[in-house]
């Protein structure tokens, strides 16, 4: 199944930056706590007994083929899933200490806590300001000078601020692919969340604006809890404290970024990330 | 496979002349039909016009005695009549298709929907008759008695809701209207939803935001274009149907403030009069009529079409 000649140099990881090493030190408290997780798609598992635990400020990547179940995995992090019949998640997840997956969770607070940003942009039709102003505004709390200051702040932190401070009431649709992505963090993180999913947030993007959202990223971390879902395995080296390296609906393994681009545990992983497939 | 055989290149070159043409020459076709109804019911409309001038669309005359005719009752009927129907289909066929493409169980999806088509494909004649015979009595007894006493003592909205309860008149043929142009609204609609991309829709729920503000908040905004199509689609159909219309309007030429009187349309004036219209004339301020239906429509498409221009101007996206 997997072929044993080498594969050809260029797609051999470069031995990663020293950097990412320091990041793995000084991980606070869990965050997530995954316990036997499974996922079914009707009568398809694609989680299998996931159990780990994804620690606060810090940037988790999962890396992983197509159809390995990182998105699925992240799905059931703010049950998006539960807007499906016959989608449904068996185990524990904790978020914050709190259970998310029983009967009597308060879904829209849930998801209100956790934010999602996705593949392709998704700009709402309507203003940058009022695509920022979306989340703030929907518990009707927030209003006025504090609402402007909220979604300032927000594309302040999402460093998107300067490129669009004279276009607020532009349409968001009309910014570029990049500014759009940079815009749903803004979105996202408007709210104050306490995790922040990203599912391949620059799968759609060029190298440029990929590197801006990278940016980003890293200037979130002191804040949040990131899970960060890539093809990208230059991207999950740069940016991630902790890597997990997915594989037909198992995690294979999990640890500093450092440790399993240098010196995976399992074959496997060793095979993806050297390029022998995937 | 490099080599081009030149006859073969040349052979090419013919079909797609042909194509070229024929496709040129379809589209031609439409401008001239539409130009051909255009000028013959100028012409038809035409001795009217010239006898009776500005004042034919002014006046509410109708007497085929004095030879006398203005088009007044039927243009306000024909409008009344579509602006109730929009009131009434509009906010149903919303949330038709709202239920349909968010909150529906799967498994009733399909019947519900194949439902909305069936009632799409109903002939307007069995509107006509069922309007007559069912709704109307059913107006009459329950429906009308209660609007004239409890809306009818309202200061400017009781006089809508006056006199005697006929059973046929605007009011029903409004209610009719509703139902025959509300499956196309409610699929139009439909269609138009179901195109906005899941991912969107989920950027919504990410948020925090319930089914309801998904739905109002981004995915009606997102159609807005689609909407605005189609409640044109189903404005079109309610100013030209005329069979239904024709059995419950009460064919009056007669304005009245209340809505529960009866009135007519231009396309139901036609309809009753056109085979006994005796006299140049008469005809020929008939088929004036049409004249200002088609003017209406044409309104009404031009207005759809501006409207759309702004709205995607407005959203500035390219893509
Ligand atoms: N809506 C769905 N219905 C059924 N199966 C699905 C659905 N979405 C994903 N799957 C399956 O679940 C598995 C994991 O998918 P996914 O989480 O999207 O993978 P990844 O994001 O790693 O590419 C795949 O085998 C995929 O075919
Ligand atoms: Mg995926």
């Amino acid at each position: 199944m997997i072929p044993s000649t080498k594969p050809p140099k260029h797609l051999k990881m470069r031995p990663p930056v020293a950097v990412a090493a320091e990041r793995t030190e000084d991980l606070g408290p869990p965050k997530i706590e995954i316990r036997a997780l499974n996922f079914y798609y009707g009568d398809v598992r694609s989680l299998h007994n996931i159990t780990m635990s994804l620690a606060d400020k810090s940037i988790s990547a999962f890396i992983g083929p197509s159809g390995c179940g990182k998105s699925t995995l992240l799905r059931v992090l703010n049950r998006m899933y539960g807007l499906y019949p016959r989608q449904r998640a068996e185990g524990e997840v904790l978020i914050g200490g709190r259970d998310i997956l029983g009967p009597n969770v308060d879904v829209a607070e849930l998801r209100y806590r956790v934010g999602m940003v996705f593949q392709k942009p998704t700009p709402f039709p309507m203003s940058v300001f009022d695509n920022v102003a979306f989340g703030l505004r929907l518990g009707g709390g927030i209003r006025g000078a504090e609402l402007k200051s909220r979604v300032e702040s927000a594309l302040r932190d999402a460093a998107i601020w300067d490129e669009v401070k004279d276009k607020l009431h532009a349409d968001g649709r009309s910014l570029s692919g990049g500014q759009q992505q940079r815009l749903c963090i803004a979105r996202a993180i408007a709210v104050k969340p306490e995790v922040l999913l990203l599912d391949e947030p620059t799968a759609a993007l060029d190298p440029i604006s990929t590197l801006r959202v990278e940016e980003t990223l890293q200037a979130l971390r002191e804040k949040y809890c990131i899970v960060v879902v890539t093809h990208n395995l230059q991207q999950a080296a740069r940016v991630s404290n902790v890597t997990g390296f997915m594989f037909m609906g198992e995690l294979v393994e999990i640890g500093p970024s450092s440790r399993i681009f240098t010196s995976p545990q399992d074959r496997r992983t060793d095979d993806y990330i050297t390029g022998r497939f995937g | 496979m490099a080599i081009i055989d030149p006859r073969h290149a040349a052979k090419q070159l013919i079909y797609e002349r042909v194509f070229r043409s024929a496709t040129l020459s379809a589209a031609i076709l439409v401008l001239l039909i539409l130009g051909g109804v255009a000028m013959s019911l100028l012409r038809g409309a035409w001795p009217a016009i010239s006898h009776f001038g500005f004042s034919f669309v002014a006046r509410e005359i109708w007497n085929p005695v004095t030879d006398e005719f203005g088009a007044l009752a039927p243009i306000y009927g024909t409008v009344v009549t579509s602006v109730i129907a929009m009131l009434l289909a509009v906010p149903t066929g919303f949330g038709i298709a709202l239920f349909l493409t968010e909150l529906c169980p799967p498994l009733l999806k399909r019947p519900i929907g194949v439902a909305v088509e069936l009632l799409a494909a109903v002939p307007s004649i069995i509107f006509g008759i069922w309007g007559l015979f069912v709704l109307a009595p059913v107006l009459q007894r329950h429906v009308q008695p209660w609007l004239i006493a409890h809306l009818g003592h309202i200061v400017l909205v009781g006089k809508l809701f006056k006199g005697p309860p006929f059973g046929i008149g605007i009011l029903t043929a409004g209610v009719v209207l509703a139902i025959m142009v509300l499956p196309f609204i409610a699929a139009t609609l439909r269609d138009v939803f179901d195109t906005v991309p899941a991912m969107l829709k989920e950027s919504g729920y990410a948020l925090g935001a319930t089914t309801w503000e998904v739905m109002w908040n981004v995915v009606v905004p997102h159609s807005r274009v689609g909407i605005v199509g189609g409640i044109m689609l189903g404005l079109g159909r309610a100013l030209g149907e005329t069979m239904a219309v024709t059995f419950v309007i009460g064919n009056a030429h007669r304005i009245s403030s209340s809505l529960l009187a009866p009135g007519t349309t231009i396309s139901s004036a036609i309809a009753n009069e056109f085979t006994e219209a005796v006299g140049d004339l008469y005809t020929s301020s008939l088929i004036a009529l049409g004249l200002l239906l088609f003017l209406i429509t044409f309104t009404v498409i031009a207005a759809a079409q501006a409207m759309l221009r702004r709205l995607e101007r407005r959203s500035g996206a390219a893509v």
